[in-house]
């Protein structure tokens, strides 16, 4: 266990982070995540990825652990307690600093497109294993991804970045 | 281009061109990764999305890269946890799944590949060099130098021990297939991960050289093992 958690908590961590926003909550989920890896083991089938195995369940404890503090819609109140080191998408932008503007706007995008965002780029899943961590068809998850980058253009051109896409 | 950009925003996406942040990331599979690179090659419009995904892909790494790690607390909490639930027995089945789990875990998918790879070439050069050993050695024994009778004494140095083979797993054999082959023989891991190469041994008794060919044949035959060869 010792040797699962070293390897798998931080990305657990990360994940869980960027969905429940809210660091203590993030630290009783990694500490639930793996107890409920510890009591299911012998459960694992070995079809997938360990990895893949650990975001699901933790997926599923953030939403949880959401649903408990019964504050999803208040997103944008959630958002300002992890979000208030830096600047605004547009001062990134006087700044000259497209990089910051993106990473703002990635932090402004939904639950639902930030999780699929972290898991292609972040967490290097494929297709199906995102199919799997998230629950839903292989083609929605593509289309998923392409309307939360859409999202991601449209909030940067908002800020007055223009990347030439759309 | 307001207009241009419009009609994109309203197109409904390609194929290749929902499957671009994947290539970006490394995760897709070769056909899928071909068919992406020719798209790319010569479609420029395609190509100016890539170069935002990569961005993006750049982006989103540094930013779940500056969230940090969970601080001591959390792993106090779990292990404390831990301590406090109901002992259990763990069945032999189990431990040896959390070890296969366990040394599985511990290499990335690329790391997986090259594994098999190699392993593939090292399996070619052991089972050659244990055929010949095996060969030449059939009986395992020795012979004493102090004794002059006009027999020679010898002792089956395999006497009493139980049966060991070097095993290989097919490369798409999952985890849970692997337990359960374990579990049917009544076999345990000795070593693992050289090559891709697992030592078993079988049971507690030992066999003889009949029963020992038969397990092997047996073995050899099962859809997960690639291959199965008795060692001493």
């Amino acid at each position: 266990m010792q040797v699962l958690y070293g390897r798998h908590h931080v990305r657990v961590f990360r994940f869980g982070l960027r969905l429940v926003r809210d660091e203590q909550v993030a630290e009783d989920l990694i500490s639930e995540v793996f107890l409920d890896v510890w009591r299911q083991a012998g459960k694992f089938e070995g079809r997938s990825a360990v990895s893949t195995w650990l975001l699901a369940i933790t997926r599923f404890k953030a939403l949880s652990a959401l649903r408990r503090r019964k504050d999803v819609e208040l997103d944008d109140e959630a958002a300002n307690a992890i979000e208030d080191t830096s600047d605004d998408p547009e001062v990134a932008v006087q700044k000259k600093d497209t990089g910051e503007a993106l990473r703002k706007c990635l932090t402004a995008l939904s639950p639902e497109h930030r999780e699929i965002v972290d898991l292609v780029y972040y967490h290097e899943k494929s297709v199906e294993e995102v199919a799997e961590i998230v629950g839903i068809p292989e083609n929605t998850v593509k289309t998923r991804l392409f309307y939360a980058r859409k999202k991601l253009a449209e909030l940067l051109k908002a800020a007055g970045v223009e990347r030439g896409w759309p | 281009m307001m207009a241009m950009s419009k009609k994109i925003l309203e197109q409904e996406p390609s194929e290749i061109e929902m499957l671009l942040p994947w290539h970006a990331a490394g995760t897709l599979n070769a056909r899928d990764a071909r068919r992406v690179d020719e798209a790319l090659a010569r479609d420029p419009e395609l190509a100016k999305q890539y170069a935002a995904i990569r961005e993006e892909y750049a982006e989103t790494i540094d930013l779940n890269e500056s969230l940090g790690a969970p601080s001591a607390r959390a792993m106090q909490k779990l292990f404390a946890a831990i301590d406090a639930e109901p002992a259990r027995n763990p069945s032999a089945s189990l431990n040896i799944s959390a070890r296969i789990v366990e040394f599985f875990a511990k290499l990335s998918p690329r790391t997986l590949a090259w594994s098999a790879s190699l392993g593939a070439l090292a399996l070619l050069l052991q089972a050659g060099v244990i055929g010949a050993v095996l060969v030449k050695n059939q009986a395992a024994s020795y012979q004493t130098a102090s004794l002059s009778t006009n027999e020679p004494v010898t002792r089956d140095l395999a006497a009493g021990a139980p049966p060991r083979a070097l095993v290989r797993f097919a490369p798409d054999a999952r985890v849970a297939d692997i337990t359960a082959l374990l579990d049917s023989y009544q076999a345990s891991i000795l070593d693992s991960g050289k090559g891709g190469m697992f030592r078993l041994q079988f049971g507690n008794k030992a066999m003889s050289k009949d029963e020992i060919a038969g397990l092997m044949s047996k073995l050899q035959n099962e859809k997960i093992v690639s291959l199965a060869v008795a060692t001493p």
